[in-house]
C-alpha cells in the first residue's frame, strides 16, 4: 500500500506473473458460468508492481484504443482504485469487455518489456480487475457532465464500434442515438460471444452506463429497411455506420443445407441472444451429441465450447492449417483443449453427408500439408491425394468467417463500397457521403472487438472535429492498426 | 412497445391482431414481413404484414396458433402489448401493372395474399382470388379479398363454395386462358402443386417461402432455400421467389428441423397451464 516503501527493480523483477483462477475444466464444460474467476485486489496490486513504468511504454502503442496502461497500473499499484478506474474509463469505453476478450498476447502484452525475459505483465487481467471494480462501485467514479453542443449524431449498430463511438461522442456533449436491428443492444457482445466468456450482465451494465451518460438506444430499427441511410443523414448532423460484417460465409460444398448444419452466427445467436442454452427457452437449438465445428478463430472456439456445454460427448474443431496458425486467442485454445475439445488439424471438408431424412451424419474431409506462406503470411494448405476420410457428426457448425451485409449499403447509392461490399472511408473514417462515417467490420472486414473499438474511438474524434466545423481534423490520428485486406475471410470474432 | 388495438378470430386457429407500429404502417409494401418477439424470453418469429393503416399507425398480423410462440401471441388482448416488432423486412412483391392475376391462398397463407391482391386491384389489374380451407369455418379473409375482385372459395369437404382443392379451381382458370400471373401462398405442398400446375402454361408464378428465421436481416442463414440450385436467403432475397425455381422438398425438409422441440414446448406450456411442473425432456445445459 501507499505507506510501504517502493519496491526495488530487483524485487519487482522477482515477482512471478499472476495466474488467472479458473473454474475447473470438467465442471465448466457442463455449465455456462464464466470460466475466468477474476483476481483478488491484493493479487492484482502485486501484479501491477511488476510493471516497470517504462518511460516510453510500448504497451500503449500496442493497444488499438491507446489505453494509458502505466498510468492506471500505477494508480492500481498504489491502491487508488477510483483513480485507476477513472483513468481506464477515460481511455476505454468498454474495459469490462476488453479485459475479457482482447487478444492481449498480440497487443499490449505482446510488446511488454517484461516479456523479453519471462512473462509480460498480465495487463488484460488487471484491466478486467479495475473495470469490474468500477462497475461494482459507480459511486466511486468522478462524473463531469459535458456542456451540450446541440449537435445530433446517429450511430447504426450497437456492437463494440458503435458503443465506443457513442461513449466518446456523448462524453464531449453531442446528442447521440444508437439504432440497433436486434431487440437488445450489444451486437456481437450479446449474440456472438458466449456467457462463459463474457457474462451478459457485464455487457448490460456497460450499456446502462452509456445510457446514463445520455446515449439513447432505439432497438428493432433496421437501417436500410425501417429507415434508409439518406433519411438518417438528413435527420442527424452526423452518422456513424458500425453494422459489422453480418452475413455468414458457408463452405459452398455439397450438403450444407442439410438439417443440423448451422452457421456459427445462427448457432451462437440462438444460444446467446435468444437464451437457448436454457432448455426451457422458447427458442430451440439442436443439442448435437457429436459436433464438428469448421474454422479456427474465436467464433469457432466459442461454438465448439458451447456445443460441449450443451451436452456434446464429442466436439471437434476441423481446421485447414495447424495449431500454430489458429487465429483464435491463445487462452480460448487452451480453454477448449482443457474442456475436452478434439482438434482435427490440417483437414479440409469436401462434402456434408446426410441420411435419407435429411439430417447431417458426417463430414467427408481430406488431409492437408502446409506449403509455402501465402499473402496472409500463413502457410498455405495443400491437399494430400487419397487422404479422404469421414468425421461422423450429428451437428455441424460452419465458422469460417463473415462478409458484408448489403441491407444498408444497397439503399444508399451515394455510399462508396469496394468490390466486397465493405465501405470505403478516408483516413479519419468519413465515407463518400459528407458527415457519414464508418468503422469496424463493415470497413475492415471481419476482425476483433478491440479493432472495432479502435475504429469507433478514431471516428468519434474525427466526427467531433467535423461537428465543430473543422474537417479534416487538425490533431493527428492515433496509431490504429491498419485494416486487413477485406477479402481475407479468415475466421472472425472477438 | 406495440399495444394491441383490436383482436378478432378468423378461423378456429387463426387470429388477427391489429397492433401499433406507426413507422412500419407508413412504409410497408405488399410481400413484406416483420419479426415479432412477444416479450422477454420469447422467440423471434416472422409474420406477414397482412394490412396497414398509416393514418392510425397500425398494422394487422394474422397468426395461426401452431406452436407455443404463436399461441402465446394470440392470447394477447387489446390493452396488452408486443415488446418488439422489427421491420418491414424482405423484398416487396414484384407486381404487374395490367392484365389478369390469380391470387391463390391456402389457410393462413391467405393473409400474405391479401395485401398483394388489394395492391394489384388498386393498380388496375384484374384479380381473381382462389382461397381454400378444410371446411367453411377455416376459410379466412373472403370479404376483404372481395374488395380486390372475384373470389372463388374452395373447401375440402364441400361445406362452402366449391368442393375440392384450390388447385382444381386454378386449373379451370388456367384452361380458360388469359392469366398473366399467379401469386400462391400456403402450405408447402400447395405452393408446389400450384407451381407444377402453372409451369406447362408458362404463367409466371410467385410463391412466398416461410423459412425458419432468427434475425430476418441475412445474419443467421437459417432461412436458406435452394433456388435453381443456388442457396438464397429467404429473409433478404425473398421471401417471394419464382415458384418454378424453388426446391420445395428442401424447404419442407428444413421446416421439420425443430418439430420435436415445438412439441415439447407445447407440452410444457400445457403442463404450466394446469399448474404442473414436468421435468423437461430436452437434454442440455446444466446450471
Amino acid at each position: 500500500m501507499t505507506d510501504q516503501p517502493p519496491l526495488t527493480p530487483k524485487q519487482r523483477m522477482a515477482i512471478d506473473r499472476v495466474a488467472m483462477p479458473e473454474q475447473d475444466a470438467t465442471l465448466r464444460a457442463a455449465n455456462f458460468r464464466e470460466v475466468n474467476l477474476g483476481l483478488a485486489q491484493q493479487i492484482a496490486m502485486l501484479e501491477a508492481e511488476r510493471c516497470l513504468m517504462c518511460p516510453k511504454p510500448y504497451c500503449i502503442d500496442g493497444c488499438p484504443v491507446r489505453v494509458n496502461i502505466p498510468r492506471f497500473l500505477r494508480l492500481l499499484r498504489d491502491g487508488d482504485l477510483p483513480g485507476a478506474a477513472d483513468s481506464l474509463l477515460d481511455d476505454n469505453a468498454l474495459p469490462c469487455v476488453t479485459g475479457r476478450v482482447c487478444p492481449q498476447e498480440t497487443q499490449c502484452e505482446g510488446v511488454c518489456l517484461r516479456g523479453k525475459k519471462g512473462n509480460p505483465v498480465a495487463i488484460g487481467h488487471l484491466e478486467r480487475f479495475v473495470a469490474d471494480w468500477a462497475q461494482a462501485h459507480p459511486e466511486g467514479l468522478t462524473h463531469s457532465a459535458p456542456i451540450p453542443t446541440g449537435r445530433t449524431v446517429a450511430i447504426i449498430g450497437s456492437g463494440p464500434a458503435g458503443l465506443t463511438a457513442a461513449g466518446e461522442l456523448a462524453k464531449v456533449g453531442h446528442d447521440v442515438t444508437i439504432f440497433e436491428a436486434f431487440h437488445a443492444a450489444g451486437g456481437v457482445l450479446v449474440y456472438g460471444i458466449p456467457e462463459f466468456r463474457l457474462p451478459k450482465d457485464i455487457v448490460q451494465a456497460e450499456v446502462e452506463r452509456l445510457k446514463a451518460s445520455g446515449v439513447k438506444i432505439e432497438p428493432n430499427v433496421i437501417i436500410g429497411k425501417t429507415y434508409t441511410l439518406p433519411e438518417l443523414s438528413a435527420r442527424f448532423d452526423a452518422v456513424f455506420i458500425a453494422v459489422g460484417a453480418g452475413l455468414p460465409v458457408f463452405m459452398e460444398i455439397p450438403g450444407e443445407n442439410l438439417k443440423g448444419v448451422y452457421s456459427a452466427n445462427e448457432y451462437l445467436t440462438r444460444v446467446n441472444l435468444m437464451g437457448a442454452w436454457n432448455p426451457e427457452s422458447d427458442t430451440p437449438v439442436l443439442h448435437g451429441q457429436r459436433v464438428a465445428v469448421v474454422g479456427g478463430g474465436n467464433v469457432a472456439m466459442d461454438s465448439v465450447r458451447t456445443a460441449r456445454r450443451l451436452g456434446a460427448s464429442e466436439a471437434a474443431i476441423v481446421y485447414r492449417r495447424g495449431r500454430e496458425e489458429l487465429p483464435a486467442r491463445a487462452e480460448e485454445v487452451h480453454h477448449a483443449e482443457a474442456e475436452g475439445v478434439r482438434f482435427e488439424y490440417q483437414v479440409a471438408p469436401l462434402e456434408v453427408l446426410g441420411d435419407e431424412s435429411g439430417w447431417v451424419t458426417g463430414l467427408r474431409c481430406q488431409r492437408m500439408v502446409l506449403g509455402e506462406p501465402d499473402e496472409s503470411g500463413r502457410r498455405r494448405p495443400e491437399s494430400i491425394p487419397g487422404s479422404e476420410f469421414v468425421i461422423e457428426t450429428d451437428m455441424l457448425v460452419v465458422a469460417i468467417g463473415t462478409r458484408s451485409n448489403p441491407l444498408l449499403t444497397s439503399t444508399a447509392p451515394d455510399l462508396k463500397v469496394n468490390q466486397w461490399g465493405y465501405i470505403e472511408t478516408d483516413p479519419h473514417g468519413m465515407t463518400s457521403m459528407p458527415g457519414v462515417f464508418a468503422g469496424g467490420d463493415i470497413v475492415r472486414g471481419a476482425a476483433t472487438v478491440i479493432l472495432a473499438m479502435g475504429d469507433g474511438k478514431r471516428a468519434a474524434a474525427a466526427m467531433d472535429s467535423y461537428l465543430r466545423g473543422v474537417y479534416p481534423p487538425l490533431t493527428p490520428q492515433p496509431n490504429i492498426p491498419a485494416a486487413r485486406p477485406a477479402h481475407d475471410v479468415a475466421p472472425a470474432g472477438a | 412497445m406495440h399495444p394491441v388495438i383490436a383482436k378478432s378470430q378468423l378461423s378456429p386457429n387463426v387470429t388477427r391482431l391489429v397492433v401499433e407500429a406507426p413507422r412500419i404502417a407508413e412504409i410497408r409494401q405488399p410481400g413484406q414481413f416483420v419479426i415479432v418477439r412477444r416479450g422477454p424470453g420469447a422467440e423471434r418469429i416472422p409474420l406477414t404484414i397482412a394490412a396497414a393503416d398509416p393514418a392510425a399507425g397500425t398494422i394487422s398480423l394474422i397468426i395461426q396458433s401452431i406452436g407455443k410462440s404463436t399461441t402465446d401471441l394470440v392470447e394477447l388482448e387489446p390493452g396488452e402489448a408486443i415488446t418488439d416488432i422489427a421491420g418491414p423486412l424482405g423484398r416487396p412483391t414484384e407486381l404487374l401493372e395490367t392484365g389478369h392475376a390469380v391470387c391463390v391462398g391456402g389457410g393462413v397463407g391467405t393473409a400474405v395474399i391479401l395485401p398483394i391482391a388489394l395492391e394489384l386491384a388498386r393498380r388496375g389489374v384484374r384479380v381473381t382470388s382462389v382461397i381454400g380451407g378444410r371446411s367453411r369455418e377455416w376459410v379466412i379473409l373472403e370479404d376483404e379479398l372481395r374488395q380486390a375482385g372475384e373470389v372463388v372459395v374452395c373447401t375440402d369437404d364441400g361445406s362452402y363454395g366449391r368442393h375440392g382443392f384450390v388447385t382444381q379451381a386454378l386449373q379451370d382458370l388456367l384452361d380458360a386462358g388469359g392469366i398473366d400471373a399467379v401469386f400462391a401462398v400456403g402450405p408447402v405442398p400447395m405452393m408446389r402443386a400450384v407451381s407444377e400446375m402453372t409451369r406447362p402454361y408458362g404463367v409466371p408464378t410467385t410463391v412466398s417461402l416461410n423459412a425458419i428465421m432468427v434475425d430476418g436481416t441475412g445474419m443467421c442463414g437459417g432461412c436458406r432455400v435452394s433456388i435453381e440450385g443456388e442457396t438464397r436467403y429467404a429473409c433478404v432475397e425473398g421471401p417471394e421467389f419464382d415458384g418454378h425455381t424453388v426446391d420445395f422438398a428442401m424447404l419442407a425438409d428444413r421446416l421439420q428441423t425443430y418439430r420435436s422441440f415445438e412439441q415439447q414446448a407445447m407440452e410444457r406450456r400445457e403442463a404450466c397451464k394446469i399448474g404442473l411442473r414436468r421435468p423437461t425432456a430436452a437434454s442440455g445445459a446444466a446450471s
